[in-house]
Order: C-alpha cells, then structure tokens, then sequence
C-alpha cells in the first residue's frame, strides 16, 4: 500500500511508462525490449493505476513508431488494457498516430493555444472526432501562464471555445502548470499557492472540467533531497485536491501521509507552499531559507522518531501483540508484527505463521471478549486498524513465500450494491468478520452485479454479502440474486442494510435464487449466521430452518389479502381536513437562498448523537448512555475519539457545509402539489395517499393535504457535507478502518445537524412564520417546532425519483454541489434534502402499503410507464 | 424536419421495428452460381456474395425488403453487410462498391417512400456497414501480438467509400453494426465524420456491438458499458446489440445498457442459438416472447432480428410490442466517461 490518494475522487494516473519521467522505462525502450516495458505497464494497474499515461517524447526514439507499437502490444494484454489510456505527447503527430491504435475512450495530453487559436480547435475537433476526452495546458500565444490570473485567463478562454465548438466540458482536463517553488527568486514564491486558487477559482468559472498537473516540478529545487520532496508533494496534494486538482501525474511511491510528516518539516513546507509567511520574518529569514535550512537536516535521514517506552513494551513480543490488538494501539505493532517473523524465520517457520500465531491469537481474544459483551464495536474496529497494519507488513513476505494457503475460515465477498454508495455498515460488518478469522474482499459501493459474480468466482468465494441503504437497492439486490441464478451459482448469498428486512429478502430475494439467502440484521449477528452456514456440521440444518422461516414469512404475507386496503377514491374522501385559515404567511424572503460555507461549530451544537452511538451498534440514548452500566466506558471513549476528531474537522477545515433552499408559490391539485417555479413553468410533484383502513376518525395521510388548493407556498432544501475523500484515502493508505467509520458517521450527523439548523432558520427568518420560536437542541431533536421537512424516498414521500425534480428546482448541483446516482442515492454521501411544509396542522406519517389502483394512477400522473413506477414503489406495493 | 428528428418524433410515440435477416432468406432461394454472377463477367465464383445481388438479381434483395416491410418494419437495413472493399475483393469485386452500395440503397429507398406512401407512416433506410473481416484491435499471429492486418487510415477510406456510395443512394443512416472490434467501430465513426465535411450536411449513425461471450464482451474485449463510452462522441440515434445470441442470452447486457445510454435503443438479436445442423429454429412467438419482456421493462426503443430470424419473426414482435410505451431515455450526469476495455468514470469536479 502507498500513501496515494486515489479512489474515487483523486484518478491515480500511472507515470512510470513515460520515458521523460521513468530513466527505466526510457531504457528498455530505446533498446527495443518492449516485453520488458509491457510489464512496467502491467505493474502499474496491479499497483492501483487507473489511466496509464504513455509518453515516447524522446530525441533519439521514433516517437511515432515507439507510440504505436506500444499501444498496439498493450492492446493486446487484457489487465493492462481494462484501464483507459493517456496518450501524451508534446507533438500532435504523435498523439494522432496514438488515437488511432486506442480503443475504449482514451485521454490525450495536451492541447494548447501556444499556436494560437486555430491549430487548438482543429486538435479540439479531432479529439472530439476520435471520441477523447483532452489535457489543456495553461499555455497560450505568449507563453506558459505563470501567475493566478494568467492561469484563470488562459483556461476560461480555452473552456469557452472548446465549448462553443460543442466539446463536452467534462472531457476538458486543466493542466495550469506546476512550477517550482522554494528557488530564492522571490517572483516564484507564490507558485504554489496560485496554483491552488487558480484551481478553485477555474473550477468555479467552468462547470464540469478536472485538474491535472505534474508535481515533481514543484520540488524541483531540492533535488537529491528525497524526504523534503516527499513532504512538499504530500502537502500540496493536501492543499490542492479539496480545491479541485483531481488527477496528477506522480509516482505513487513518492508521497507521505501527510500526517505522519515530522510537524517541523510540514509546518517549513506548508509555510512556503502556502504562502503562510510572506517576506523576512523576526528571525531575518523568509520561509523559502527556513526550509532550505532544515532541509539540510533532512538528508539521508529517516523521519521516524523514537518513541518513549512504556511498561508493557517490556513484555514477550507474543503479548504486546496480543496486548497492543486489545487495547488498539498500533504505534507499535510493525517493529512487534516483524520481530515475530524474525524469531519464527530463524525457527525455520514461515511468515504466515505470525498470523496464524500471535496475531490471530489476539484476535482471538478480541473476539472474545466481542462476543462476550465485553468490547465494543469502536474497540474492535481499532483493533482491526493494528490487525491490518500488521498483516500490511507480512504480506510482501508471504507473497515472496507463494505457495502460503491462507487459513482463514471463509473467504466472503462483500459489496454495496450498483446505484448506492453507503458503506458505513458493511465496513463495520466487514471489520468483525475479519476479527473473526474470515477473508474479506470488499469490492466497495456502486459496485455491479457482474463485478461481484466475477469477483466471487475468481476467489472462489465461500459467501457473498450485499449491503444498501435506499429502496432501490433492494430492486438492484433482486438483480444479484437473479443473476447468481443464471450462472448456477450455490453459495450463501447474505443481505444487509438499513432498508432490508426479512419481509422483503423473503419475499423478493429469496424466490430468485435456489441458493440460501440470509438476510442478516446487524453487524453481530453477521459471525454467527456465516460460521453456521460454513460449518460442515450445522450448515444444512442452519439453511434448512432459513428456507422455512422464509417459507412462513411468505405464507404469513400470502393469507394477508388485499382486505385492508381502501379504494383510492375512498382513500381520498377521507383526507386530512386541513384549517386552510390557520395557514403561514407567504415566505418573508421567497425565492433561493445558496450558503456556501455554514460554520461548522454552529452545526456541532446541534447534533443528534444518539444515531452515531447506533450507527456503532450501541444502544442507548445520548447523553444517558456515556454513563450507562453495560456500555458506558465504551461510548465514553468513542465519544471521546470522535470530540477530538471534530476539533480537528473545525480547526483543519476538513470539511465544508453547503447548501440551498428555496420557496415557490404553490396549490394542491388532489393529491399532486402543482409549483409556479418561475421562469422554469409549474412543475407538478404527484404524492401518494395512506390507503390502509383507518380507525374511526383517523384521516388517509397525503402530504398534499397540508397545501391549500387555492394557493399556498412550499419549500424545498439540500444540504451536502463536502471535502471527506482525501481524508478517507489518508485512513485507508494507514489501513485505518475505526478513524475511516468515525469521519463517516459524524459526516452524516453534520449533514442532519445542518438539516435541522436550516430548518429553524427557515422558520424564523427566510419563510419566518416562526420568528419568535425558542427550542432547546433536545425539543429539537424532539421534532416539537411547527412544520415538517419531508425527504423523497422516506415515509411520507416514498419515491426516490422526485429527488431529480426538487434538485433541478433549487439547482442543488451547482448550488451545494450534491449529485444524484442512479438509483437517486445522493453524493457527496452524508447528505440530506427534502421539502418544507410550513402549515402548523402538517405532520409526519408512514405511506405504507398502497393499491394497485393508486399506483396505476400515480403512473399517469407522475408521467411514467407502469413498471417504471412499480420499479421506485417497491417497497409499498405487496 | 432533419431525418434524425422524425426518427425521434416517430421513437417517441411507439417502439420501432427494424428487418430480420438476409442471409437466411436469401438461401431460401436456392440460387446458382449464375444466378449470383448475372453477366457482370467476373472472374472469380460469386456464389454467396448475397450482396451483388443487387446489381445481378434485384428482385431477391426487393422481395425480402417487401416482406419485411408487409410485416411492420419501420426501417429497412440496405443489404450490404459485405458491399466493402476489402470483403468484396475475396469475390474479384471490389471495383464495384460504389455501384452495389448505390443501387442497394435505392431499392430500400424506393420500396420505403412506396410504402409511405401507402399508410403515411414514416419508413427510414439504414444503411448497413459490416465490420469487414479485418480487425484493428487484435493480431493475427499468435507470436506477434503488435502485428495488425490493418491500419486505421486503410480502414476509414474502405468505410468512407461505402458510406458515401449508401448515401448516395438514398440511405437515412449509416448503421455501423455487428462491431466485434470497437477500434473498427470507431474508425467507421470517422469515416463518417469525413463524408460529413464532403457533404457539408449531418449524416446521422446507428452503431450496434455484437457480443462474443456470455459475460458481456466484444472480440476486442469491450464490455457493453465500456463500449458505449468509447462511441458516445458519435453521438448515435440508436445504440444497441445485434447478432450475438439469441435473446435470452441477451437480456442482462440489454438491461445495463438500456439504463446507460441516453439515446434510443436498438436490438436485434439472432432466433435463438443456431442447432446442431447450424439452423435457427426458434420459433416467432417464441422470440416475440423474449423481446416482449424488455419492452414491457422499457428497455428498448427499436426491435428488430438477426440471423435466422424471418418475417415471421419480425410479425410476431412487431404485434407483440404494437402499443406498448417506449423506453424514457434517461437524463446522464456531466460526469467524464474514459474506457479501457472496462468502463471508467470520473464524477465531475462540480459535484466535488
């Protein structure tokens, strides 16, 4: 593992096939030896690449030759050729030579106006002819853009020619130029940091482009100082990636965490980079002499320190791996992981006995005292980080070994299904059931069906887990199912997450696939229900009990009939009478209101802890359970853990709240609400009516009922929580599970916490038919304030596919920068939107099950086809 | 109206349907080599080069045309699957690729605007472009994987001389189909773009991938997904499947795609897996059935057959499918779609 950001955000474009960057590579190639330089290649996509950059610009190569015999040869080695390609060259002949030997949708790096106008559209056209998408380097007539200003310029006038001939703004990659910082011409100073604001500020003129630049630039000055450059890539990344730079060219093996950089250095190149310290300081030194000093002491020097002693340092190595696996601390657990190597090489024994030793001993005992009630999830999941970080070590040893079987008792790939993008609870499950001795393979979120068939078959699977979130995951789960169907697979197929139930996975998953589906509630029970279906003893009792308790699930639901459901129109005569004269005033400030930037202390004052408390599966109410008897000491600990953790998101910045909410006029149409939303016509939001019989005097809840037929006004909101990624990629480079779930989960309570505080904001001053309402954050949470904000995909408003209407009205893409997958999932993850009903009389129901009658009639007006409709009403139909 | 916005009027109010096969009809004549051949006074055997027919025996290639049209089709598929350079020069014709492609395209034109005329309902000339038997993408020669039959700037002329001869003749689209290598799809793409400029006028594609194993891949090695990136630039009216399998085998791969692409969908999958003698014998409702079911999921924007289906076949779905909704195209986010042989996506910078 490298400290490289990449996933999802970050595109990690391998450079090491580039013979102006790697003196290896340039080698083989100047020496025909391309079975050689194919395996560069190979190298870098095994090592995470995920656009292989190939560059022949050298004087001495035919460069058009060498570009496309090697396209060729790589075109025909499928693990290289799965990623896209970047063809990069400083001359267009060798670019065009390349685009026609790739296929897929390849990159072509660069394009400029350098030439003026004319030569950059007609390189623009044929990209576009050539289906790339296109590098533009900040370069223009007279020269490269060195300056913010120069960078902004030159980018915003390429951007609006490329788009005015039709180039897709997506496809349009910025290179504003790196340059190097630190050289003591003072005119250099700012480099770094113009970059950086070039990059927001570009970002912000031109929608839908990306970033790139080359780093080593940047730490040009202190060549032959490896750790010095190291530092200064790592922090300008830190810097550069939350303003926007999302794929760079540089080698993986260069970068730090940029946590664990010796603060003094860090602080010496932050100073510089940043511009933190203009001019001489009071020790008659600028920031560029102050690193340049300290540099000195840099060279050839590890930047490790040493650390203190303790008591149980002393110990056997035996039991300060077991002690350090207990208590979590992972300070220690690389120089203790190889000194049991050590000891058991000279045995003569073999590097995986380590795991299966001293290491799964602890674990041992971690599961113990787990399953016992005697350790909690947060404990576990940092025992899993020093777990990690110890088999990290071991397994370029065991890797040299070969022929090491892993023992583990079960090899269970896990995945959140195509279309969702939560993973808070199957890392968690993921986490114990690797305590617990199971290999896990985590295929991640969004992550489609053939991707885990495939995955599972590769890895000869012994189980398969999916896990979601939203309702349509729950469709897309019935996908899996069906498919490990077709290709006859037998395995355990588990189902997880927040919407999943037993009814549904006995209902819907179970009949589409002969295999045993287990539908596993939470993240304790997970060890269990996978030892049974593993064991040779109780497995086939263990899925025969399952197909029964199905069976009786479906018979119980089959004998339930239709009786209890009303006709629509019945439904309908029986609708919240509403006191249209008690109705709020017209919004004090209608139309939208954007904030870029909501202060995250105020938001912290607001939250709800007790769902983060359940989000780690401890019971109990906030602030009751820090003192509670059973769980107490834990949740202290982790409340402590996730205390510091905030104070670092606030003081560090690491996370922005944006947001956006707006109000329209509007009318109820029976049980659709109709907007005048401006220049944009009246858009027509159709909800859906409680159906089931009511007791005498209780009403058939529609949300259109709290709108007055004869005008009225409705509002609407989203908030996103923005900038976790670099941060999660920093926790996952230090296999760092416990701080990765913890940033996740107060992600998410932010995002409530600023749907809440948007809200009360709402009440009192944007619509302000509240200004004087006073609430403690406890009858907050209480729901005691007048006016409900319901969120498509939840009770009130069960389908999901309103949420593209309400974010084209508040724009909420651009506005608070939040997109929508495909099965409406909302990205950034820890985000929350909804509508804003202000009527006094407005309350929160459950639509529950509804009849075909309505549905059908929901499909007309909602303007869909039937199964389209059917697909988003899942959940409430039979 | 351009020809691409009444295809899209007509696409938004019913699913289309395209013709069924050739090959398999145009056995069902039994021709001799004569037959084929007529008095072109060629050297080399043409029997089997269905597509000469045209200049040789018209009345086949007009007679399978009419039956397909009498069994609802909306759109016919000029016969020129092999009417490129490089496939006609295994029959010693290769100078007579404009004049094939020409007189191919219109007879489908004739018979189309005839029956036009006839009920008013629009009926569209697609243009077919095989892949040629030469690939861009892969080597010939196990030993010397960077070996290539082909390159791209041979294979662009060959695609631009036949599109251009079917334009000429009358064709609404070039469809681009039966792609097993999607360097060559592209490449067909730029032919296109080229005649564009000659013309100075929009000729809009139809590009169709066919698949060579179960998992969803083309020859090249392309998945669906990636493939839909690597040709979105061609802005197509249709994407979709042909050849391939039969339906069944069809369905998932049908399924991801209908829920990528924002433009209209177009299958036409053989009848069903060929037996042991070689022979589709699945029968019309049969197939009906199995393109019923995406209709009814709203998959699919335009139904039609490959090998082994008959008019028969295309009667069956096109009853199968009369009134029943249209796929929705769905609305794609500006996010960056790269592809290697696997898709690649990167979210926008905006949505950071």
């Amino acid at each position: 593992m490298t400290a490289t950001p990449s996933g999802s955000r970050f595109v990690n474009i391998g450079e090491r096939t580039n013979v102006t960057g790697s003196a290896k590579f340039k080698k083989l190639v100047m020496a025909g030896d391309y079975p050689a330089a194919i395996e560069v290649a190979r190298q870098q996509v095994e090592n995470g690449a995920q656009v292989i950059d190939v560059n022949m610009d050298e004087g001495l190569l035919d460069a058009v030759e060498a570009m496309t015999t090697y396209l060729k040869l790589i075109a025909a080695e499928p693990d290289i050729a799965r990623v896209p390609v970047m063809v990069d060259s400083s001359k267009w002949e060798v670019i065009e030579a390349g685009l026609k030997c790739v296929s897929g949708k390849p990159i072509v790096n660069s394009i400029s106006m350098k030439e003026g106008e004319a030569p950059f559209l007609e390189h623009a056209r044929k990209c576009m002819a050539y289906g790339a998408a296109v590098v533009v380097m900040a370069f223009d007539e007279t020269g490269q853009a060195d300056t913010k200003e120069r960078k902004i310029e030159i980018c915003e006038r390429a951007y609006k020619l490329l788009v005015g001939i039709g180039f897709p703004p997506e496809d349009i990659i910025f290179d504003p130029n790196v340059f190097a910082v630190a050289t003591g011409i003072e005119e250099h100073d700012r480099y770094g940091l113009d970059f950086i604001e070039a990059v927001a500020e570009i970002r912000a003129r031109c929608p839908h482009v990306h970033f790139s630049g080359g780093l080593s630039n940047l730490s040009f000055s202190f060549r032959g100082n490896e750790t010095v450059r190291r530092a200064m890539h790592s922090i300008f990344l830190y810097h550069a990636i939350p303003a926007g730079l999302d794929m760079a060219i540089v080698n993986a093996g260069q970068l730090d965490v940029y946590d664990q950089i010796d603060p003094a250095l860090r602080e010496a190149c932050e100073d510089v980079i940043m511009m933190r310290r203009p001019g001489v300081g009071e020790d008659g030194k600028t920031s560029t002499e102050r690193l340049i000093e300290l540099a000195e002491s840099y060279k050839g020097k590890d930047t490790v320190a040493e650390k203190a002693a303790e008591e149980w340092r002393g110990w056997d190595v035996t039991k300060r791996i077991e002690h350090a696996l207990v208590r979590g601390i992972d300070a220690y657990v690389v120089e203790d992981t190889e000194e049991a190597r050590a000891a058991i090489a000279a045995a003569g024994g073999r590097p995986i006995e380590v795991i299966e030793g001293p290491l799964m001993g602890g674990m041992n005992v971690v599961g113990d005292l787990f399953g016992s009630g005697k350790m909690f999830l947060p404990q576990v999941v940092k025992s899993a980080r020093v777990m990690k970080k110890a088999v990290a070590h071991l397994i370029p040893f065991i890797e040299a070994e070969k022929d090491a079987k892993s023992k583990a008792k079960g090899r269970i790939i896990m995945a959140t299904v195509k279309g969702d993008v939560h993973d808070i609870g199957k890392n968690i499950v993921g986490v114990v059931l690797q305590c617990n001795g199971y290999e896990v393979i985590d295929l991640g979120v969004m992550v489609p069906w053939s991707k885990i068939l495939e995955s599972a078959n590769e890895n000869e699977a012994d189980i398969i887990g999916l896990s979601g979130l939203i309702t349509p995951s729950l469709d897309e789960m019935v996908t899996v199912a069906e498919e490990m169907q077709r290709a006859e697979m037998n395995i355990p197929l588990l189902i997880g997450g927040a919407t999943t139930s037993k009814v549904h996975t006995a209902l819907r998953i179970d009949p589409a696939y002969t295999g045993t589906v287990v539908h596993v509630l939470d993240a304790s029970r997970a060890v269990g229900v996978a030892s049974q279906l593993l064991s040779d003893t109780q497995a086939e009792g263990f899925k025969a009990s399952v197909a029964i308790d199905y069976e009786k699930v479906r018979e119980a639901r089959a004998n339930k009939g239709q009786s209890d459901l009303l006709p629509l129109a019945e439904a309908r005569a029986n609708a919240f009478p509403t006191d249209f004269a008690q109705k709020p005033a017209a919004p004090a400030q209608p139309g939208l209101h954007v904030f870029e930037e909501w202060d995250l202390k105020d938001l912290v004052e607001t939250f709800d802890w007790t769902p983060f408390f359940r989000a780690w599966e401890l019971a109990g109410n906030y602030p009751a359970i820090l003192t509670d008897e059973v769980v107490g000491e834990s949740a202290t600990s982790l409340f402590a853990d996730a205390q510091a953790m905030l104070a670092r998101i606030i003081d560090e910045k690491w996370l922005t709240a944006r947001g956006v909410c707006a109000f329209w006029p509007a009318r109820s149409d029976g049980d659709d609400v109709l907007l005048d939303a401006g220049a944009s016509g009246a858009t027509r939001l159709p909800m859906l009516r409680q159906q089931f019989k009511k007791s005498r005097g209780r009403a058939n809840f529609c949300l259109s009922d709290f709108i007055d037929p004869a005008g009225d006004w409705l509002g609407g909101f989203a908030v996103g929580i923005h900038g976790i990624e670099p941060h999660l990629e920093r926790f996952k480079a230090a296999h760092d599970d416990y701080s990765d779930i913890l940033l996740k989960a107060l992600a998410d309570r932010f995002a409530e916490a600023f749907a809440e505080r948007l809200h009360a904001h709402v009440r009192t001053t944007l619509w302000g038919y509240a200004p004087e309402e006073q609430f403690t954050n406890e009858a907050l949470i209480r729901e005691e304030y007048r006016g409900i904000r319901p969120a498509p995909g939840y009770p009130a408003c069960p389908d999901h596919s309103l949420k593209p209407i309400l974010f084209d009205l508040l724009k909420a893409q651009d506005n608070a920068g939040i997109v929508l997958t495909e099965s409406q999932a909302m990205l950034p993850t820890a985000a929350v939107s909804g509508f804003y009903f202000a009527h006094p009389e407005s309350q929160y129901f459950g639509v529950a099950r509804i009849g075909r009658d309505q549905l059908e009639d929901y499909a007309v007006r909602r303007g869909v086809d039937l199964p389209t409709a059917e697909r988003w009403l899942r959940p409430n139909l039979d | 109206m351009s020809v691409r916005e009444t295809f899209l009027a007509e696409a938004a109010k019913r699913i289309l349907i395209t013709d069924g096969a050739f090959g398999t009809e145009i056995q069902n004549w039994k021709l001799s080599e004569a037959d084929y051949a007529g008095d072109l006074g060629l050297s080399h055997d043409q029997k089997g080069n269905n597509d000469i027919l045209a200049l040789t025996k018209p009345e086949v290639p007009e007679s399978i045309h009419r039956a397909y049209f009498e069994a609802g089709a909306d759109i016919a598929e000029t016969n020129t699957f092999s009417a490129n350079r490089i496939s006609q020069a295994d029959y010693g014709a290769e100078h007579l690729v404009r004049e094939i492609n020409v007189e191919s395209a219109k007879l489908a034109r004739r018979l189309a605007d005839e029956y036009q005329a006839k009920d008013g309902r629009p009926r569209f000339v697609a243009g077919a472009i095989g892949p040629t038997n030469k690939t861009l993408s892969l080597s010939p020669d196990v030993n010397d994987p960077g070996y290539r039959e082909i390159d791209w700037d041979t294979l662009v002329d060959v695609y631009k001389e036949q599109a251009a001869a079917l334009v000429e003749g009358g064709a609404d689209f070039i469809l681009i189909e039966t792609v097993f290598d999607t360097l060559n799809a592209k490449a067909g793409v730029m032919a296109v773009r080229y005649l564009e400029q000659d013309l100075g006028r929009e000729v809009p594609i139809m590009l169709s991938m066919t698949l060579t194993d179960l998992s969803g891949r083309n020859l090249s090695g392309h998945t669906v997904e990636a493939f839909w990136h690597a040709v979105r630039h061609a802005k197509p009216v249709t994407i979709g499947l042909n050849c391939s399998f039969g339906a069944t085998q069809l369905r998932p791969h049908v399924k991801t795609l209908s829920e990528i692409a924002d433009t209209l969908i177009m299958i036409y999958p053989n009848a069903g897996l060929p037996n042991e003698l070689g022979a589709y014998d699945e029968m019309p409702d049969t197939t009906a059935g199995f393109v019923g079911e995406w209709a009814i999921a709203g998959q699919v924007n335009v139904l039609g057959g490959c090998c082994g289906s008959t008019p028969a076949h295309i009667k069956a779905i096109a009853d199968k499918v009369t009134g029943m909704a249209p796929r929705h195209l769905p609305e794609l986010q500006p996010v960056t779609r790269l592809a290697g042989l696997e898709p690649f996506t990167m979210p926008s910078s905006t949505a950071v």
